[in-house]
């Protein structure tokens, strides 16, 4: 079994979130984590296309912007990743023959995109009242060429490492619901980084509820 | 998905208002929204609040091969991306009719009245020359776009600074940032388009039009000036007909406007530039406002890691051990098509006649595929059967 010296100090930057700060859409929320920051929109539950329609759930739709340029295969793969965790969380059998379309645009990145792409799909989605069965965030974990493991990494810590890795994490049991992975990394260094994630998910879930409690704190 | 439809009586509701002059917001006629002008981390990038109206705009450069004809010019390319975030009823990927004007007109304000300097962005004549690319996304849509994107893009473009480029007889080096001090482009003037819009054929006019408002509008004027009252471009759709005291009525509001946004422009430049001289950091991250309930900052947050490799240990040695995997999962049977594959296979080393020989009667059963004529049907038809138990015998 290989040996892991994990350093006892993992952190996350300072992240911050912003909901309802665009008035068309149905529920937006914008997420920073430390500079990497992204918008994101939810429009629904919406009239569906006939061909998209699915008769007994929502149709959901992930939308993926970069700062420069069209959407590449790139921006794909990770559209796809956060409309299965995003369709895992939500009721969509509520709204059959409907459309739920999220859009996420990227403002800054400095590392972790995946991760901030997914709080902020969970906090939009919150803030436009859908129905979900349980909260979901995101968290990435990047492994040194030192074998050292770094949460939240940035840009240039990402491009130094070894393994990059992102796990979605549920907010019921802290359970993975879905991983994104780069490099290579053994079955132990795994186990840790999902731990470790498991552990950092409390924090994001606990400020999601301070965010929320502050946002409802004055009866309007 | 389709945008809601505007019914009759916020129709009759918007006109009658106009009639009376007052507006939806309690805006006076020529009275612009409020506007705010906010920069990201990087150089190049710019937000523009127009009310509701949230435009982004980000420039970037790359060097490329100039084109044949100006081999001695850089490239401008401008992108006006109409986000599905901004409006429900814009839609990925298509080339709506809003997308094409609005992209043109941008073209048209920037490109065709010549504000940047394309000369100073050539670094090897004929063969590289610097590619400035514009792009500009729609956040939230509550009109007036072609404003919003044009000051955002000018802003931008004012706020971009391009690497250093060194040349050594036939080498170019690209700094990056860190080594040397990235360069701003040349810009000669900053041409800001300002929307006027008419109702009932041309009889009352608004400026800065909001979405309810646009929605009712017979036609739009668009004027696009610079400081010093020089008109870069001018575009009037929706078939109105003006007369010609309307449009220099309407040029002289522009030019008040257009002085009054272009000293809101430098001021947000000169703060930003400050702040970064000041070391401060700055960005998205840094303009979000902090005293609004609905937004929420924390500090850097350390995770426990104590018991975290305990629990990873305990989960590697419970797990079960993986089966084995078998390296050839299918076991030929004899008298099974397959095993004469496997047959065919060896043979191929050997000869392959004497497999002929051998199988003749079955490889006569089996049917090969007639080329039929058009309109002619297939012979073979009441032997297909035949052919399939003869395979299955093989």
């Amino acid at each position: 079994m290989m040996e892991v010296c994990g350093s006892t100090n993992v952190s996350l930057r300072e992240f911050g979130c912003e909901q309802t700060l665009l008035s068309r859409p149905d529920g937006s929320a914008s997420f920073v984590q430390g500079d990497t920051s992204v918008i994101a929109a939810v429009y629904g539950p919406a009239e569906v296309k006939v061909s998209k329609e699915i008769y007994d759930r929502a149709t959901l739709e992930v939308l993926i912007q970069p700062k420069v340029g069209l959407p590449s295969v790139r921006e794909r793969s990770q559209e796809q990743c956060v409309r299965e965790t995003c369709e895992a969380s939500l009721l969509l059998t509520l709204h059959p023959r409907s459309s739920l379309t999220l859009v996420l645009q990227l403002i800054h990145d400095d590392g972790s995109r995946l991760a901030c792409f997914l709080n902020a799909a969970c906090m939009a989605l919150m803030d436009a009242g859908l129905p979900m069965s349980c909260l979901f965030c995101g968290v990435t974990c990047a492994i040194n060429a030192d074998s050292d493991i770094i949460t939240d990494p940035t840009a240039a810590q990402e491009k130094e490492s070894r393994a990059l890795m992102t796990f979605a994490i549920d907010s019921k049991e802290q359970r993975v619901m879905m991983s994104y992975t780069k490099g290579s990394f053994s079955v132990h260094e795994l186990q840790q980084c999902i731990a470790v994630s498991q552990k950092a998910s409390e924090n994001i879930f606990q400020f999601y509820r301070d965010s929320v409690r502050r946002r409802y704190s004055k009866n309007l | 998905m389709k945008d809601t439809p505007l019914s009759n009586c916020e129709r009759d509701f918007l006109l009658k208002a106009i009639e009376e002059k007052k507006r939806l917001d309690g805006r006076q006629t020529y009275d612009y929204r409020k506007m705010k002008i906010t920069f990201g981390t990087d150089y190049g990038c710019c937000f523009v609040d127009l009310g509701k109206t949230r435009v982004m705009a980000q420039v970037s450069g790359e060097l490329v091969a100039p084109k044949e004809n100006r081999p001695n010019e850089g490239i401008m390319f401008f992108n006006i991306e109409l986000s599905p975030m901004a409006s429900p009823a814009f839609e990925q990927g298509r080339q709506s009719e809003l997308s094409v004007k609005l992209n043109r007109q941008l073209e048209r304000c920037l490109r065709n009245s010549k504000c940047i300097d394309t000369e100073s962005l050539c670094v090897v004549s004929g063969e590289k020359v610097w590619q400035i690319r514009v792009d500009v996304h729609m956040l939230n849509h509550d009109g007036n776009l072609m404003d919003a994107a044009s000051i955002a893009a000018i802003t931008a473009l004012c706020h971009f600074k391009r690497p250093d480029v060194g040349i050594q007889g036939d080498e170019v080096t690209v700094y990056s940032p860190e080594e040397r001090d990235p360069i701003p482009l040349s810009i000669y003037h900053m041409p800001i388009s300002v929307s006027f819009s008419f109702f009932q054929q041309g009889t009352y006019l608004l400026v800065d039009p909001c979405e309810r408002e646009e929605r009712v509008m017979d036609g739009l004027l668009m004027i696009a000036m610079n400081k010093h009252r020089e008109i870069c471009s001018i575009q009037s759709s929706g078939g109105i007909m003006l007369l010609k005291e309307q449009v220099m009525r309407c040029s002289k509001i522009a030019s008040v406007k257009v002085s009054e946004i272009t000293e809101l422009i430098s001021k947000a430049l000169e703060n930003d530039k400050r702040a970064r001289k000041a070391g401060g950091r700055c960005g998205f991250a840094e303009s979000m406002p902090q005293e609004r309930i609905t937004a929420l900052k924390t500090d850097e947050t350390s995770v426990e890691m104590t018991d975290a490799s305990e629990r990873a240990n305990d989960i590697v040695e419970n797990a079960e051990v993986p089966p084995q995997t078998v390296p050839s999962p299918v076991v030929p049977a004899p008298g099974v098509g397959q095993e004469m594959w496997l047959r065919y296979l060896t043979v191929k080393r050997r000869k392959w006649s004497f497999f002929i020989q051998k199988h003749r009667t079955n490889l006569l059963k089996m049917q090969h595929p007639v080329p039929t004529r058009r309109g002619q049907k297939r012979q073979n038809k009441d032997r297909k059967n035949e052919s399939k138990n003869s395979l299955n015998c093989i």
